[in-house]
């Protein structure tokens, strides 16, 4: 009689289920507001991929959701719960603005956007570096500092934004337009270039970028003896210890590199779409990559197709607003609470049933 | 120049609305000594004050009862706190994850709902009179206002508040007796240090821990209830705008303890009532005064106590981790 759960349940059938739950709660949710729930799903179908540009939109989503799920997962890898994303993508993003502002007037397009990538990744894993040390050398509870760094990273943009970087005469903090050699090529304008009309949509190049990093992640941690130490320390601290490995290392490192996958939202936001510098362009991303990341079991593939669903759920639900009275996009952020309630929180809610269920069977099985 | 008086005024003035911000810190932060001194991370301090102050909202504009508002809070807040048990108690789900689950979904569902219920963008309309906690003058009050430094300080400082502000001053003693000086409080804190040491005394660690979150949820309510039924006169979304992870700073930076942990609290207050008053205020020699800055200081502070740079914060010693009887 077999004692564990075959693979495909525990990675596929268990997975699948918490997520039907979450949006079956999501259903009830609708049905209580008095709308159907089906034709809010349809309409969130129909706006994520539906009309023309929608599925560029969706993808653009998906961009920022990817870099946001990895960073979560590369830090989850290593046992750390970083839920510091949104911060290090602001920050990120703050090294993205300074580097193609201070640069887009002196040096070719070409070079600033390398250098403006260059620098994200660095301000994200610098603001991710901070509660990491403090995690490794001083003991302070990573999970509580990168909350704190999250409001830190806020006051800052702001002071910045207000004092600083706003362009002279300008109400609202936001910087000058950058030139536009700096700015990310659209997938429309590159599409069109081949003669392939499509239409228009924020996505940009840097959804290349996230494919990158994806495979960046996937070859770092099952591939790499670096991504081995991140592994064992995620499992068993003391184990790690014993195996030669330095844990405060691996934390610092794992972390730097969250940071720096956090840090890239600000490519696609900032060169990619707003071209200039302001506030809040995170609106949440480093947050759903909380959900992205527990949905997609912190692998790469997992973590696009989870990206794809979420981005599809953001697109979709800017359609809800215009379709309905009583339910508005906000409903997306209901299902992301339920998405990490459920394959997060109580992802083994299930289980002892179902290897309850799964020993019955393989024992009927048996005395067959 | 600024006299003497007229800088008493301003101290006392300051002081007011310290308390008045101070108050739903000090709620929330007693909220999650329970828990966190059970053993049972609380990030969901946030989520359960926000669907208190919607709740509170809802029922009080509905009824035109502030009480039933109250109550209301309180019920939809500790639901909460029973769905983080049920996660990480019973399934012994992660702690964290199930709080930033239940901060993400109220954050989304206090805004449908709002939407649903009352169609004004996520907003409830304004309450009627009866359905917010008044300011309660204390006798003498204005008449003890002519009076210098004592009587400002009674009539601005102790008078004039509603009375949630008194409960939340209440919940500090209350609940240091109750974690100090009943059983329930001894086997509180043990069951947050030693949980198997709980067990193998017989008494089961799962109740306690249910119990603990009890009074968070209630507590939280209150505070929720502060904020939409007392402090303003409707809900607003995101109203609680990171109070929740303040109070959550402010217990960590009072150790876990009732007195200290409202010290704490009116720290943070007194500094956000600092940072609304220096609003656009220059001063001499740095400029226009950096608002977001000093609002950034609670969280920096947290940062460097946690660091163990100015004392040491030390938590309950099984806090986080989910409790598995020997099998």
């Amino acid at each position: 009689m077999s004692r564990e759960l075959p693979a495909w349940i525990d990675i596929g059938v268990l997975p699948a289920l918490n997520i039907l739950m979450a949006f079956v709660v999501a259903g009830l949710i609708v049905l209580i507001v008095g709308e159907n729930p089906l034709e809010a799903l349809d309409v969130l179908v129909a706006g994520a991929f539906g009309y023309p540009g929608s599925l560029g939109y969706t993808l653009y989503y998906t961009t920022n959701l990817i870099f946001t799920g990895l960073a979560v997962a590369v830090a989850h890898h290593a046992g750390l719960f970083n839920i510091g994303g949104e911060g290090q993508a602001y920050i990120g993003g703050l090294g993205v603005g300074i580097a193609a502002l201070s640069l887009d007037t002196v040096l070719p397009g070409w070079l600033v956007i390398p250098i403006a990538g260059l620098a994200g990744g660095l301000f994200g894993a610098a603001w991710a570096f901070i509660p990491a040390w403090l995690q490794a050398h001083r003991g302070s509870h990573i999970v509580i500092t990168t909350i704190m760094f999250n409001f830190l990273a806020a006051a800052l943009m702001v002071h910045l934004m207000v004092n600083v970087v706003i362009e002279p005469g300008q109400m609202s903090p936001q910087s000058r337009e950058m030139a536009e050699a700096v700015w990310l090529p659209f997938v429309h304008d590159i599409l069109g270039g081949f003669g392939i009309e499509v239409a228009p949509s924020p996505l940009n190049v840097s959804i290349f970028w996230a494919g990158l990093a994806c495979i960046f992640v996937w070859l770092l941690i099952w591939r790499t003896r670096w991504g081995y130490a991140i592994r064992t320390v995620g499992r068993n601290e003391k184990a790690a210890v014993y195996a030669g490995i330095d844990p405060k290392r691996v934390i610092v490192v794992s972390m730097v590199i969250s940071g720096a996958l956090a840090g890239f939202v600000g490519l696609n936001e900032l060169l990619g779409v707003h071209h200039r510098l302001l506030l809040n362009f995170t609106a949440g991303y480093g947050f759903t990559g909380i959900a992205v990341a527990l949905m997609g079991r912190s692998h790469p593939v997992g973590i696009v197709l989870a990206s794809l669903l979420f981005g599809a759920l953001y697109q979709g639900g800017t359609e809800l607003d215009f379709e309905f009275q009583t339910i508005t996009r906000d409903l997306v952020v209901v299902i992301q609470g339920l998405v990490i309630l459920f394959s997060g929180a109580l992802a083994f809610m299930l289980h002892p049933t179902a290897l309850k269920l799964w020993r019955g069977w393989t024992a009927r099985r048996e005395a067959a | 120049m600024v006299d003497l008086a007229e800088f008493w005024l301003l101290f006392v003035l300051t002081l007011d609305a310290t308390i008045r911000v101070a108050a739903p810190l000090i709620l929330c932060a007693m909220a999650g000594l329970f828990s966190e001194r059970s053993g049972v991370v609380d990030i969901g301090l946030e989520g359960k004050m926000l669907a208190g102050a919607f709740a509170a909202a809802a029922v009080a504009y509905v009824t035109g009862n502030a009480w039933l508002g109250l109550l209301a809070a309180m019920a939809v807040s500790t639901a909460l706190a029973l769905l983080h048990g049920f996660a990480c108690i019973t399934h012994r789900g992660d702690q964290v994850v199930s709080g930033v689950a239940i901060n993400v979904l109220v954050a989304g569902l206090t805004i449908v709902l709002g939407i649903a219920w009352f169609s004004q963008g996520g907003q409830t309309p304004p309450l009627p009179q009866g359905g917010r906690f008044q300011s309660i003058a204390w006798p003498f009050a204005a008449e003890m206002q002519a009076v210098p430094v004592l009587g400002q300080f009674y009539a601005e400082v102790l008078s004039g508040h509603n009375i949630l502000v008194y409960v939340a001053l209440a919940s500090v003693p209350f609940t240091w007796w109750l974690v100090y000086r009943t059983r329930f409080g001894l086997r509180l804190r043990a069951v947050g240090e030693s949980p198997s040491a709980v067990d193998t005394a017989g008494i089961s660690v799962t109740f306690l821990r249910y119990r603990a979150l009890l009074f968070t949820g209630a507590l939280c309510g209150i505070a929720g209830a502060y904020l939409s039924t007392a402090q303003s006169a409707a809900f607003v979304r995101d109203m609680t705008a990171g109070k929740g992870y303040i109070a959550l700073a402010a217990l960590i930076f009072g150790k876990w303890r009732p007195v200290p942990a409202l010290m704490a609290c009116l720290l943070f207050g007194f500094l956000d009532a600092v940072a609304t008053r220096l609003q656009g205020v220059e001063i001499p020699g740095i400029g226009q005064a950096p608002v977001a800055l000093i609002q950034a200081l609670p969280y920096a502070l947290t940062v460097i106590l946690l660091a163990g740079f100015i004392g040491k914060a030390i938590a309950p010693k099984a806090i986080g981790v989910p409790y598995v009887k020997e099998r």
